[in-house]
């Protein structure tokens, strides 16, 4: 079970500002999907080895090859406060 | 050794980040050429957008698998990549994608020389991963009130080296990080430029008292950009850690940042949920399975590493350890030395020492026009090994004495010219012609009459004020042996 301990961290963790209500919506809803998973972890798996991928595909890879890059102005077109180019963000505050 | 050093004793252990010298970035292909204008080498991949897809880069890969074969290490059969998330505005995925419980390569060592000897520096592993951007700030640290992000740095190929806590000293440790840097540059997988940020150092440090078995409590520390601040900022730790003990106080495990203008470790004050990574195989690459042939090709191409080939250059160049160990600062200067062997050794003129005497002329004059460490500036030098052994040879056969040859050899260097050419258009060209030096040698001594006279008294001195005179009158030109017989003939003559 997710208490709203687990939900605070969480949020903190992925730096979203919940308000109480959406901290309570989320606590049901991350139970509910937990719940589902219950119900996966009664599917039978003696013998078969953890998977991370659907597809049994290995070693996709390409060569060292430089191709084109964005112009930058379509680089920056959705940064909301561009400045020389350049990203401009809050300043960062360490914790 | 300190009284801390007396009582504690030290356990270091180092993560490396090496960017890796491919052309293209990790997980796309925008170059990675340093110093390009900011933002001007991304694309959506390595800005995360939305739905983008990574691909490996193969040259990554192998570059991975000849530095962990050059450390002895095993090269896992099969790896993954994994996110490890974390919040940070260089990083615009909010994960890094890197390698976390299968890495590319593990158990590796790597030889040092210490006071004394040599040691075996245990590797834990070795993986790849992705670089983040760069943050500038507005004005200074302080009082900024905005960051400014630039991504060309983002998403390049970037190989982090664990090493096991078997360091037991500030100094090892930056032994350490020499020999490592060192053996990167010689597989040319690595341009090892720290000043660029190529090659990034954290340290685990903690203390223990002397023969006490647990291990203390260890303190991260970040910012070790430098040889010279890896061994100040661990130093300065090791010290820090000792009166905290002393004084009965317990070591906080927390992550420190070196402040080099300064000179100490500040705590970063990161909560403890800041380390909560939650890793977790990365779905959008899918695993390596290394090709055992592909290692065998790879351990078969590997090229002389920097320890190997000092054994070999004093073995069988009969070079001093201390010139092996100024010309290993690069392999530049190692394939420059190695030339210029080569050409001497088909040049004519021999009964010298040409190994002894290229890596005298490489240590004190093409070494103090040109950084050695610098890999570009040493295969871009003005004056090729060949130049240098055409030099050597106008010396061996006494066409320029050994002091013009300095004056020719920061012309060749302004110039690029070869030696023979500026000896000749500058008529340098050493006086060895009898007849021509016997009358500038009558002229000294005709006026000279008084040295001469204080030479047959018994002053011997006096005739080395007449070979300075002859050689002032040749601009330096003059054989001296030659000189110096002529001159005892005529004195005995007269």
């Amino acid at each position: 079970m997710i208490d709203r301990k687990d939900v605070e961290h969480v949020a903190r963790l992925t730096r979203l500002a919940l308000t109480e209500p959406e901290l309570e919506r989320m606590r049901e809803q991350l139970n509910s999907i937990l719940a589902h998973l219950d119900t996966l972890r009664a599917v039978p798996t003696e013998g078969v080895e953890p998977t991370s991928h659907a597809v049994d595909v290995v070693n996709v890879m390409r060569e060292d090859e430089p191709a084109p890059c964005l112009p930058r102005d379509v680089a920056l077109a959705n940064a909301p406060d561009p400045s020389d180019g350049l990203f401009r963000v809050p300043r960062i505050i360490e914790e | 050794m300190s009284a801390a050093a007396s009582r504690y004793e030290t356990v270091i252990g180092l993560e490396v980040h090496a960017q890796l010298s491919t052309r293209s970035k990790m997980f796309c292909g925008c170059p990675t050429t340093f110093g390009a204008p900011p933002n001007t080498q991304t694309c959506p991949v390595c800005l995360g957008m939305p739905g983008v897809l990574p691909v490996v880069n193969r040259r990554a890969v192998e570059f991975g698998i000849r530095t962990a074969l050059a450390f002895s290490c095993r090269v896992n059969e099969a790896c993954r990549f994994a996110r490890k998330h974390y919040y940070y505005p260089d990083m615009p995925k909010n994960y890094q994608i890197s390698q976390y419980e299968e890495p590319l390569a593990e158990d590796g060592f790597l030889e040092i020389d210490v006071e004394g000897g040599a040691r075996s520096i245990g590797i834990q592993r070795l993986h790849l991963e992705e670089d983040v951007g760069k943050l500038l700030h507005e004005g200074t640290l302080e009082t900024a009130q905005a960051s400014l992000v630039d991504f060309n740095r983002s998403g390049v190929a970037l190989m982090e080296t664990v090493s096991r806590p078997d360091l037991s000293s500030p100094a090892e440790a930056a032994s350490y990080l020499r020999a490592f840097r060192s053996v990167l540059i010689f597989l040319g997988v690595c341009d090892g430029n720290m000043e660029e940020g190529s090659l990034r150092c954290d340290a685990n440090v903690s203390i223990r008292p002397r023969g006490s078995a647990p291990l203390g409590t260890k303190v991260e520390i970040k910012n070790l950009n430098s040889f010279r601040n890896v061994q100040r900022a661990l130093e300065f730790e090791v010290r820090r850690q000792a009166q905290a003990l002393d004084a009965g106080e317990r070591i906080v495990q927390e992550t420190r940042l070196w402040e080099a203008d300064r000179g100490y470790t500040r705590s970063m004050r990161t909560k403890e949920f800041a380390h909560d990574y939650r890793y977790f195989p990365e779905p959008d690459l899918v695993p390596l399975q290394i090709d055992r042939r592909w290692v065998e090709e790879i351990r078969a191409e590997l090229p002389e590493l920097p320890r190997a080939w000092r054994r070999r250059a004093v073995a069988q160049y009969g070079l001093p350890p201390y010139d092996a160990e100024v010309l290993t600062q690069s392999r530049a200067l190692v394939d420059y030395y190695e030339a210029a062997l080569r050409e001497s050794s088909q040049a004519s003129g021999a009964g010298t020492d040409r190994p002894k005497v290229l890596s005298n002329w490489i240590m004190s004059e093409l070494l103090r026009v040109l950084p050695g460490d610098d890999e570009r500036a040493i295969k871009s030098s003005p004056i090729p090994p060949r130049h240098l052994v055409g030099l050597l040879q106008l010396i061996e056969n006494s066409t320029i004495s050994g002091k013009i040859a300095k004056d020719v050899f920061q012309k060749m260097f302004d110039t690029g010219q070869d030696a023979r050419t500026i000896v000749e258009r500058e008529g340098l060209t050493q006086v060895a012609d009898e007849g021509a030096l016997g009358r500038v040698i009558d002229s000294v001594m005709a006026a000279n009459p008084k040295a001469i006279e204080d030479y047959r008294r018994g002053k011997k001195e006096a005739k080395g004020a007449l070979i300075g005179q002859v050689m002032k009158e040749t601009r330096g030109k003059a054989n001296p042996a030659l000189v110096n017989r002529l001159l005892e003939d005529k004195l005995s003559q007269t």
